[in-house]
C-alpha cells in the first residue's frame, strides 16, 4: 500500500470518529433540551448575542450579492433581450441557495469561532470540570442555549439578508438596467413560491445545528492553553465551512431530485 | 466517609494511580502530600467523578461510585464541594453569582435569602462588598478564597480541597487554614486537602498521607509523619535536594548530576 493510501485511509478514519463524535454531541443536545427545567432565558440571551451584531454583516453581504447576481445575469440576458427574467433569477437564486449558505457562513466565522473560544477557555481554567462537579450537565448549561439561540436566529437573520439581497437586485435592475419599479416587484414575486423560501430555511436549521456542534464540540474538547484554545477556534470554522457546503449539496439533492421541490 | 480501595488510572504513557488505597473517616480532614505534578489533583477528580478510574473502588458514605451513572453521581456531587487550584471561577458571572451558583441553579430560593446566603459565605473567608466584582478584577488568593465560599455555601457534607494555599500570602493561607479546621469542627465536614505546603499540613491534618509514585506509602497522624524515618518522608518535608524522590532525575534545578 503506498503512504498516499494509507493517509488517505487515516483521514477517512478521522473524519467518519468525528462524525459520530458530532452525533453523539448532537443527540445530547437534543435530549438535553427537552429535559426539564427549561431555561429559556439562556436560549434568549444566546439569540441576543447571535442576531444584532451579525446583521449588519449578513446585511451587508446579502446586499452586495444581490447585486451581482443583477449584474452577472444582465451581461448575460441582455444578449438574449430576456433582462425581465433578472428578477426572477435573483429571487430564487437568493432565497433557495446563496442567502442560507453565505449567511451560515458569516455565523460560523463570527459565532461558531466565538462559541469555541468560549467554552475553550472555560474547559482550560477548569470552569467546565467546576460545573460538572457542581452537578450541572455541561451540555445542557453550555451548549443547548447556543444551539437554540442558533437554530432561532440563523432562519431570522437569513430571511431579513433575503429581502436585503432582493433590494440589492432591485438597484441595479431599476437604476442601471431601467426594469420598472412595478415590473421588477410583479416578476419578483411571479418567481417566488413558498417552496423556495422553505427549501432555504430548512437548509439554515440544519446549518444552525452544525455551527453550534461543531463549535461547542471543539470548545468542549479544547487540549492545552491559549494554543489549544486558538486552534480550536482555527478548526471550529473550518470544519463548519466543510459541513456546511457539504450538507447543502445534501439537502439540494434531496430536494431537487427525491423530493422534487 | 471515603474509602478507596486499588486504585488504578492510567493518563498517557503514564501510570498516576497504582494500586491506590486510602480511608478518610467522616468528619477527619485527611492531608494528601506530594510533590507536584505526580497525580494528587487526578486522586480528587476521581473522586468526584470528573475522571473514571480505569479499575479498583471508590465508595462515599457506603455507596460504590465507580459504576454510578451520571445521574445518580450528580445526586452524590450535590454533596461534595470541591476547591479547585486555580478557583474554576465562571468568568462571565460575577462574584455573588459565582458564590450563589448552586442556590440559583437548584433550589427555588428568593432573591433576598440567596443573596443573605452568598453574603455569609463571603463573610466566612473574609470577604466584604465583592459581589459585584468580576472574577478578572480579583487577585489570585481573592479568586481562591471566592471559590471557597461558592462550596461553603452549598453547604456540602465531603469538601476536596486542591492546592487551597497555594500563590496566596502567608495571613491568607492561615486563614484558609483555619477555617478548613472551623469547618471540621464546627459541622463536622470530611475533607481532603492535596497540598505540598507542609505548614498547612501540619495545621489543618487529622492524618497526613505521603503520595509517592502512583500509592500511599504512608499514612498516620501529623506527629507520625513527621518523626517517621522513611527516607521519602524525610526528604519531602524537610525539603531536600538530594534523596530518593530525586534520584531518578538527572537534573535537579539546572545541576546535572
Amino acid at each position: 500500500m503506498t503512504a498516499w493510501s494509507i493517509r488517505t485511509g487515516d483521514l477517512i478514519n478521522q473524519w467518519i470518529r468525528y462524525l459520530g463524535q458530532l452525533t453523539i454531541l448532537w443527540a445530547q443536545t437534543m435530549a438535553a433540551a427537552v429535559t426539564p427545567p427549561f431555561k429559556w432565558d439562556r436560549s434568549l440571551i444566546q439569540a441576543q448575542r447571535i442576531g444584532p451584531g451579525t446583521f449588519v454583516i449578513s446585511a451587508l453581504v446579502g446586499f452586495f450579492v444581490g447585486m451581482i447576481i443583477a449584474l452577472q445575469m444582465a451581461y448575460q440576458m441582455v444578449q438574449l433581450s430576456a433582462e425581465l427574467y433578472i428578477p426572477n433569477v435573483i429571487a430564487v437564486s437568493l432565497t433557495r441557495e446563496l442567502t442560507p449558505v453565505l449567511t451560515a457562513l458569516i455565523v460560523a466565522g463570527r459565532i461558531g469561532a466565538g462559541i469555541a473560544a468560549e467554552i475553550g477557555s472555560m474547559a482550560v481554567t477548569e470552569q467546565v470540570d467546576a460545573l460538572k462537579a457542581f452537578a450541572v450537565n455541561p451540555v445542557k448549561y453550555l451548549v443547548v442555549p447556543r444551539f437554540m439561540g442558533l437554530i432561532i436566529m440563523l432562519p431570522v437573520l437569513t430571511m431579513l439578508s433575503d429581502l436585503i439581497g432582493i433590494w440589492g437586485g432591485y438597484v441595479i435592475c431599476v437604476f442601471k438596467l431601467h426594469i420598472s419599479h412595478e415590473m421588477f416587484w410583479k416578476m419578483t414575486f411571479h418567481a417566488l413560491a413558498m417552496k423556495d423560501i422553505i427549501t432555504g430555511l430548512v437548509k439554515t436549521f440544519v446549518f444552525g445545528m452544525i455551527i453550534a456542534i461543531v463549535g461547542c464540540h471543539q470548545g468542549l474538547n479544547v487540549k492545552g492553553g491559549a494554543d489549544g484554545v486558538g486552534k480550536a477556534t482555527t478548526t471550529a470554522v473550518v470544519r463548519s465551512f466543510i459541513l456546511i457546503v457539504m450538507t447543502d449539496c445534501f439537502i439540494t439533492f434531496i430536494f431537487y431530485f427525491l423530493l422534487n421541490i | 466517609m471515603i474509602e478507596i480501595r486499588n486504585l488504578y488510572k492510567v493518563l498517557g504513557p503514564k501510570m498516576v494511580l497504582n494500586n491506590l488505597s486510602l480511608t478518610v473517616k467522616r468528619g477527619e480532614t485527611k492531608v494528601v502530600i506530594g510533590r507536584s505534578g505526580v497525580g494528587k489533583t487526578v486522586l480528587l477528580r476521581n473522586i468526584v467523578g470528573l475522571v473514571r478510574p480505569d479499575s479498583g473502588s471508590i465508595k462515599i458514605n457506603g455507596v460504590e461510585v465507580t459504576d454510578l451513572n451520571e445521574k445518580d453521581y450528580n445526586r452524590l456531587r450535590m454533596e461534595i464541594g470541591m476547591v479547585f487550584q486555580g478557583g474554576a471561577l465562571f468568568d462571565s458571572m460575577n462574584v455573588g453569582d459565582n458564590v450563589g451558583f448552586v442556590l440559583n441553579e437548584f433550589m427555588n430560593l428568593d432573591r433576598k435569602t440567596v443573596n443573605d446566603r452568598v453574603r455569609d459565605s463571603l463573610g466566612l473567608v473574609g470577604l466584604k462588598d465583592v459581589e459585584h466584582m468580576m472574577p478578572s478584577q480579583l487577585s489570585g488568593g481573592m479568586r481562591k478564597r471566592v471559590s471557597l465560599a461558592r462550596v461553603l455555601c452549598m453547604e456540602p457534607h465531603i469538601i476536596l480541597y486542591d492546592e487551597p494555599t497555594t500563590g496566596v500570602d502567608p495571613i491568607t493561607a492561615s486563614a484558609i487554614n483555619n477555617l478548613i479546621v472551623e469547618m471540621r469542627n464546627k459541622l463536622k465536614v470530611t475533607s481532603i486537602v492535596v497540598t505540598h505546603d507542609m505548614n498547612s499540613a501540619y495545621q489543618v491534618a487529622d492524618s497526613i498521607a505521603m503520595f509517592y509514585k502512583g500509592q500511599i506509602i504512608a499514612d498516620g497522624r501529623p506527629e507520625e509523619i513527621k518523626n517517621s524515618k522513611h527516607p521519602v518522608i524525610q526528604q519531602f518535608i524537610h525539603g531536600e535536594v538530594q534523596g530518593p524522590i530525586t534520584e531518578d532525575e538527572s537534573l535537579i534545578f539546572g545541576h546535572v548530576k
